[in-house]
């Protein structure tokens, strides 16, 4: 007998491991499921490995201290030979798992494998969703840069619109008063120990359970779920037209799950580490604070909503969400299991996807914020200055002095949180404009405090000037009918704040 | 007719016994199970404490700081500040730096605003040319007396407990203002009374209304 064959049979015998694994391993699963669909939840347990062990390498260096925690990651980037290449590992890593997690939830409702005897796997994958969702933001917090100090900001602000106990959970979330070197500590905690120690024994009771209780199979149109018959038919199924685990399916797994760590490693090695952006000093305030990819959609509701709307659709909306998603398989535990039966749910799924792209695509250029620079730095277009009189060309300098432009764009250039101006005479009369000026709204401050009648008159003029050559600016017509028929000599004409006088 | 048990088998007797015994054993480990719940709960209670104590520990996080000279606050301006967080840790480093914006209405009239928009809490931007604060993240806008101008806010920017003492302004800070603590309770000076900016007067609104007329 080789020497390796007998120090296998002597650890065999002591362990005593062969057998379950064996069994795992080769218990049979109905055909359908050596599927390329069925790739998914390996491939997250894969990104999960990846994540700890990248994770485990970054807390060699990293140091969980406000005071130098940015700095650590610096010397990761730049100094420690390779250590940006794990940065970027654990970074594209977070990323991807997060997209697989999502896949799979997708693929997993759509299959109706939530459904009888699958419940307790579903809600265990609910909560492990939620706990990667929130490893990626308190990962994003040991990222302490600008951005995770700001983000703190917004999830404290939301704690802190808690009713009645807001306050006190906004100290607790912060560990003290405000942002500093014990909030990073305990998110800490939370990334390193908390959160990875639960989300591993959700994950071992998971795989238990896809184990013990069969991968779900192929859904057909018309085989439906009862509880007295289905486990009796799915063991038929994985007997009778079964192929054991090893190697009939595992193989597209073990494919997938090495391409997926290939794509990481190719991203990090292209794209690079995330950040840090600019040290955490709240002091330095030109700063554009933005949350991590896929908390994008968050940040893009929170700007849309209507003020007295916000606070419940915050406190309210997450909740029953989540409910929704534990209730689901208690509620719709029978019945079909085939996508082709249950347009609801294709629908439904259709529409979060939908509306997560949009969300997000939004949020990557955020049109409801001010541009900061815009004022300063946009340019306006020469064309707006050609054959514009001194006045007009007053009111350029003005709209740039006075950050219009940080709202309103000039040949697409500029803010896009009000209207572009390009043609704007063609929609406002001159009264008009001057009323939206000075008394702003519509969501647009009130200007009066801020524009001497002269620089009101000067920008106005110019405003007006903004129409194409071959449209007239609007007009009011009342006007016309005045300085045609003229006025009598003794009328008064009050010729101030910036109104232009009447003729 | 009376007929009695017959006496119990040695064997019966056994299993009686051995019953008894294991009766014995399971209050035993009930016994165990029991001190473990306490002392569970005696440790569990501690901990519950340590972890609330950044909840329990102070009432409020409060306290008179100096953020700067009132010569360095010209009248009609509004200047960004900076003070040291009252209970900043050394290891806090940058993060024990607090900025906000003092304005000076009229001599010796401060008010000092928190950095943070009363949306979520990013920090606003001044812009002295147009008298506005801007916030960069969803666009929430302020007026230079610190009252919600456009945006998502519901309210104006929170404003600190100040005064000035031997030419130096002194705020009431240390926490981070939401809508809960005590920042929300003191209202900003401009929203009691909505003031009407300056020049408007002249150029006669709707009355009672400031909304544009255009749709």
């Amino acid at each position: 007998m080789p020497w390796y064959r007998r120090v296998y049979d002597w650890l065999e015998r002591r362990t005593q491991l062969e057998g379950p694994i064996k069994e795992a391993a080769l218990h049979p699963v109905p055909k359908s499921t050596a599927s390329w669909w069925y790739v998914f939840g390996s491939a997250s347990l894969v990104l999960l490995i990846l994540q700890i062990f990248t994770g485990i390498m970054l807390a060699l260096v990293y140091v969980p201290s406000a005071a130098h925690a940015w700095s650590s990651l610096e010397i990761l980037n730049h100094e420690l030979p390779l250590g940006w290449f794990l940065r970027a590992m654990h970074g594209w890593g977070s990323n991807f798992m997060v997209a697989v997690v999502l896949i799979h939830m997708a693929q997993v409702f759509l299959f109706g494998a939530y459904k009888f005897p699958r419940e307790l796997t579903w809600v265990l994958g609910v909560f492990m969703l939620l706990m990667t969702l929130g490893m990626a933001f308190t990962g994003q917090v040991l990222r302490f840069d600008q951005d995770a100090y700001w983000g703190l900001g917004i999830g404290a602000s939301i704690m802190g619109r808690v009713p009645f106990i807001g306050g006190e959970l906004v100290h607790l979330m912060l560990g003290g008063p405000i942002i500093s070197g014990a909030t990073l500590t305990r998110f800490f905690a939370l990334h390193v120990f908390v959160i990875p120690g639960a989300l591993l024994a959700f994950t071992g009771l998971h795989v238990w359970m896809v184990l013990k209780l069969g991968v779900n199979e192929w859904p057909m149109p018309g085989r439906i779920v009862r509880r007295e018959t289905y486990i009796k038919e799915y063991n038929e199924l994985a007997h009778n037209d079964g192929i054991p685990f090893v190697p009939g399916a595992v193989w597209k797994d073990l494919v997938f799950s090495a391409a997926i760590l290939f794509a990481v490693a190719c991203c990090a090695a292209f794209f690079g580490p995330y950040g840090p952006k600019g040290v955490p000093d709240p002091t330095i305030i030109d700063t554009v604070p933005k949350p991590d990819f896929f908390f994008l959609w968050i940040y893009t509701v929170l700007s849309f909503l209507p003020p007295e709307l916000e606070t419940p659709f915050i406190l309210i909306i997450p909740p029953i969400g989540i409910a929704v998603l534990i209730a689901l398989p208690f509620v719709a535990g029978i019945g079909e299991k085939s996508w082709w039966r249950r347009p609801v749910a294709v629908f439904s799924v259709m529409f979060i996807a939908i509306c997560f792209g949009v969300f997000t695509q939004l949020g990557t250029y955020t049109p409801w914020s001010p541009k900061m620079s815009a004022w300063s730095g946009d340019v306006v277009p020469v064309t707006y200055l050609h054959n514009r009189t001194p006045l007009e060309r007053q009111g350029v300098n003005v709209f740039q002095e006075k950050q219009c432009r940080n709202c309103h764009s000039l040949g697409g250039v500029g803010g896009q949180r009000g209207p572009a101006l390009d043609t704007v005479a063609l929609r406002l009369t001159e009264d008009q404009m001057i009323r939206q000026v000075l008394l702003g709204g519509g969501n647009m401050p009130a200007y009066g405090s801020a524009l001497s009648p002269a620089e009101t008159t000067a920008l106005v003029r110019f405003l007006e000037s903004l129409h194409p050559a071959d449209q007239p600016a609007a007009a009011d017509a009342s006007r016309r009918v005045v300085s045609q028929a003229g006025l009598p000599a003794n009328t008064p004409i009050e010729r101030s704040g910036g109104q232009t006088a009447v003729h | 007719m009376d007929e009695k048990l017959p006496p119990p088998t040695p064997q019966e007797h056994e299993d009686r016994l051995e019953k008894e015994r294991v009766t014995r054993r399971t209050f035993l480990m009930n016994v165990g199970i029991a001190l473990n719940a306490i002392v569970a709960l005696a440790i569990a209670t501690p901990i519950v404490a340590y972890v609330l104590g950044p909840v329990l520990r102070r009432k409020d996080y409060l306290q008179w700081i100096t953020i700067g000279e009132t010569s360095d606050f010209p009248q009609g301006e509004t200047r960004l500040a900076t003070f040291k967080d009252p209970f900043a840790d050394p290891w806090d480093g940058d993060t024990g730096k607090i900025p906000a914006y003092v304005r000076c209405s009229a001599t010796g009239e401060y008010t000092v605003f928190a950095i943070n928009c009363a949306h979520l809490g990013c920090p606003v931007r001044w812009f002295a040319e147009s008298q506005l604060f801007m916030c960069p993240c969803h666009g929430g806008v302020y007026y230079a007396d610190g009252s919600r101008a456009s945006g998502p806010p519901e309210r104006g920017l929170f404003t600190y407990e100040s005064k000035v003492q031997g030419g130096k302004i002194m705020i009431n800070a240390g926490q981070m203002p939401t809508l809960q603590n005590r920042a929300s309770a003191s209202p900003c000076p401009s929203s009691a009374t909505p003031t009407s900016p300056a020049l408007v007067k002249r150029i006669e609104p709707c009355p009672g209304t400031d909304a544009s007329t255009i749709g």
